[in-house]
């Protein structure tokens, strides 16, 4: 019953497909790590460099199952208010004065006070919520933002699946969601956690990946454009920079040099627009010294 | 677990393209074993595998085709692995417990799996120890043996000299214990070895407790700033729509994090090991407490620390790091911080503490780009100097002159008493910025290159 949606991907080889179908190229251990995920109802644990697309992924997912997604931002402080449910207050009090004015039972009043018509749903509580028809993926984006407590806490919801209200009960998912967690590494992910999770390692793609990522995602691209930005872009990532650039960046790269209507890598235009690929001024600095004409010249030599 | 494993073959005859497993398709309780004893081995060489996870991969290999020697690769290891750090041990012992073991022969070819990893990382020494204890009882691996020997006895020599110098520098001369008053105020580097285990003592006696910062989350309280909506609501039902009775939250206090960067190069020798008890001490009390090391490069050892037993630590951190006593390039130390370290551990206002007399032979200017964006990326950043225990100690070296500008304290470590004033400075840090107009730069200069006293 649990298996009706997901089976529609018997093999690993379904969930590459889908994914690329959805313009997410996807090595065949990632499929492998998600295939596994859906199957077997585990969180997927996504790590790597920001901008490789890991919470692309859980969007990907999403439209391949067909079913909603449901995102949760991590920041420090996160608490049940904001990640689980929270009361309307303001209609409680309300409600209590109305209440009040037409002489009401009071253990009626007091139910109908802690009822659903109350209850804001926060993403935690929307995405095991049994009237969900269909599972939704949970993404749970940024951990490494949240703070101890808050992993704590779904350390408890990420084994069960379930959600004690005091004043309700408890909520049981119908559907376990499928959950994808990212995490940047700002600080490191408690072992508990991660050993309740497929774990997944995003590396920045291969050349051939990258090249194929952006094929997929602007169709327009000239051709040599692409092979040459490429070329240029693993070219940067091999330096000793503060922040390579992830796929992100060169995506937003390419799109800059579009829009100046360039056909292929110039000094010029790359000078303008490397604002795009790398975010830290000394990186653009150590960019666009020395080596700029050169690391040009090699991108384009290979595309000739 | 289910006793019977579904993946009994259907197919007796195997197809020709399986090079996994050369001699037969391993099946139900023999492919059960494997596991076991794969789980197993990467237990023994440090990653943190229970039965739990071994069930659990058990379970998970029925949805795959484990006649797909690359598909059994990504399981595994996306069930197996949490951390990205343990891969190449984890391909390491895949490639050696799933290619090599059985087969010999194929040495050279290192199976897909393990080939895709092109990242010939070499395993820390402790893990061949341990591959070579699993290995012990297989006749196969002599040469490989042989190899982990030499490299063994090599290390030997190595702590030999090392112990050999430790003699030279203090050797035990009997005197009795001295008053822990004056111990205090002595320089580590007069310590006799008595002392030096009076002092080891003394260290894992003091107790550290770090600044506190405000954290976004708040906590019940009596007095707080925030209003508990929901107890308000809850406490005050019972009079109707009135609210009489108010609850507050506050801001939840946290201790910062800290991090410690522990020069170990060759000037540092006479301070270094007792400064990893000291470290030792501070990050076994204390979560949140990141530790590195170097001389030429750079070393986590926070995981080394974590061992209860200090003198456990310190032996582990010596065996991890290469470059002790070596020479001094704090610039491309920072650099390596900087670059990969940085943004993993100094969220949340860390406090950045750097120990070293800054004798650098490096390039200035790298220091001084470090050493800057260091200081923006930390809540305050300490540089504990064990020379400046001596009062006529001017920064005059060119690594110590380049770095002071970029320092918040700096402060000597060359006693206990220079130790105890860290610890107190320490607890002190709040949530005020510390002065880091040029013109403070300017001022802190100049009143070090003045003589003192």
């Amino acid at each position: 019953m649990q298996q009706e949606q997901s089976s529609t991907f018997t093999t690993i080889e379904d969930v590459q497909k889908a994914m690329q179908a959805q313009h997410y190229i996807a090595d065949r251990s990632l499929a492998t790590a998600v295939f596994l995920a859906l199957k077997r109802r585990k969180p997927l644990l996504l790590e790597g460099e920001p901008g490789v697309g890991k919470t692309e992924v859980a969007k990907v997912l999403a439209t391949i199952l067909g079913t909603d997604l449901i995102r949760l931002q991590c920041y420090e402080g996160i608490d049940i208010s904001t990640a689980v449910y929270e009361w309307n207050y303001t209609r409680q009090m309300l409600h209590i004065r109305v209440m009040e004015a037409s002489h009401l039972n009071r253990q009626e009043e007091l139910k109908e006070i802690f009822g659903p018509e109350f209850l804001l749903r926060r993403p935690l509580l929307q995405a095991i919520d049994p009237t969900n028809g269909k599972a939704p993926v949970l993404l749970i984006d940024e951990l490494d933002r949240s703070d101890e407590e808050f992993e704590a806490y779904l350390l408890e919801l990420l084994s069960d699946f379930q959600i004690t209200i005091p004043e309700i009960g408890t909520i049981h998912a119908q559907e376990p969601p499928y959950v994808i967690i990212t995490s940047n590494r700002t600080r490191e992910i408690h072992d508990a956690l991660r050993r309740r999770c497929l774990y997944y390692w995003i590396d920045y793609p291969s050349l051939e990946k990258e090249y194929a990522i952006i094929m997929a995602r602007m169709p327009d691209v000239p051709e040599q454009l692409a092979r040459q930005v490429c070329t240029f872009v693993r070219e940067v990532r091999g330096l000793d920079l503060f922040k390579a650039p992830g796929v992100a960046e060169t995506l937003d790269w390419i799109s800059s040099l579009l829009a100046l209507n360039q056909k292929e890598l110039i000094d010029s235009a790359v000078r303008d627009t490397l604002g795009a690929l790398l975010k830290y001024q000394d990186d653009i600095l150590k960019v666009g010294s020395s080596d700029l004409p050169k690391l040009v010249q090699k991108a384009r030599g290979v595309s000739r | 677990m289910n006793s019977q494993h579904p993946n009994t073959p259907d197919k007796p005859g195997t197809t020709g393209t399986i090079e996994l497993l050369p001699v037969e398709i391993e099946h139900g309780e023999r492919l059960l074993f494997r596991l076991t004893e794969f789980g197993r081995l990467l237990w023994e060489s440090g990653l943190n595998i229970g039965p739990r996870q071994m069930l659990d991969v058990a379970e998970t290999l029925n949805y795959i085709d484990i006649k797909n020697k690359e598909d059994f690769y990504n399981t595994l290891k996306s069930s197996l692995l949490t951390r990205h750090e343990q891969e190449p041990i984890f391909d390491q012992m895949f490639g050696y417990y799933w290619f090599m073991r059985d087969n010999p022969n194929k040495k050279t070819d290192r199976g897909g799996a393990a080939k895709r990893e092109e990242r010939q990382m070499r395993l820390p020494p402790s893990e061949r120890k341990r591959l070579a204890e699993h290995l012990n009882t297989n006749e196969l691996r002599k040469e490989l043996r042989q190899e982990m020997r030499q490299t063994e006895r090599r290390r030997t020599h190595q702590e030999q000299d090392r112990y050999d110098d430790e003699n030279d520098e203090a050797p035990p001369q009997g005197t009795a214990y001295s008053a822990i008053e004056q111990l205090r105020k002595k320089d580590f580097e007069n310590f006799t070895w008595d002392e030096v285990q009076e002092a080891k003592r003394l260290m894992a006696e003091m107790r550290w407790h770090l600044g506190l910062r405000l954290t976004r989350r708040k906590k019940p309280a009596r007095n707080g700033s925030y209003p508990d909506m929901r107890r308000i609501v809850r406490r005050n039902l019972k009079y109707g729509a009135e609210l009489l009775e108010l609850t507050w939250r506050e801001t939840k206090l946290k201790p910062r994090p800290l991090v410690i960067i522990c020069d170990i190069s060759g000037s540092m020798s006479l301070y270094s090991r007792l400064l990893l008890h000291f470290i030792h001490t501070i990050s076994n009390g204390l979560l949140n407490v990141e530790a590195f090391v170097f001389g030429t490069r750079l070393t986590r050892i926070t995981r080394q620390l974590k061992k209860r037993d200090v003198d456990d630590a310190v032996r582990d951190v010596s065996k991890s790091v290469q470059d002790w006593s070596g020479g001094t390039r704090i610039g491309d130390a920072l650099h390596y911080f900087n670059h990969k370290w940085a943004k993993r551990v100094l969220g949340r206002g860390a406090v950045v503490l750097i120990i070293s007399d800054g004798w650098d032979r490096g390039d200035a200017s790298v220091l001084q780009a470090e050493m800057d964006r260091l200081q923006h990326n930390c809540h305050r950043l300490i540089w504990l100097n064990p020379l400046l225990g001596s009062p006529d100690y001017r920064p005059l070296t060119i690594g110590m002159k380049t770095a002071l500008p970029y320092i918040d304290n700096f402060l000597p470590a060359h006693n206990l008493d220079s130790l105890i004033y860290l610890g107190n400075l320490l607890s002190t840090i709040d949530d005020s910025k510390p002065d880091r107009s040029p013109a403070a730069r300017h001022k802190a200069v100049e009143a070090w290159s003045k003589p003192r006293r």
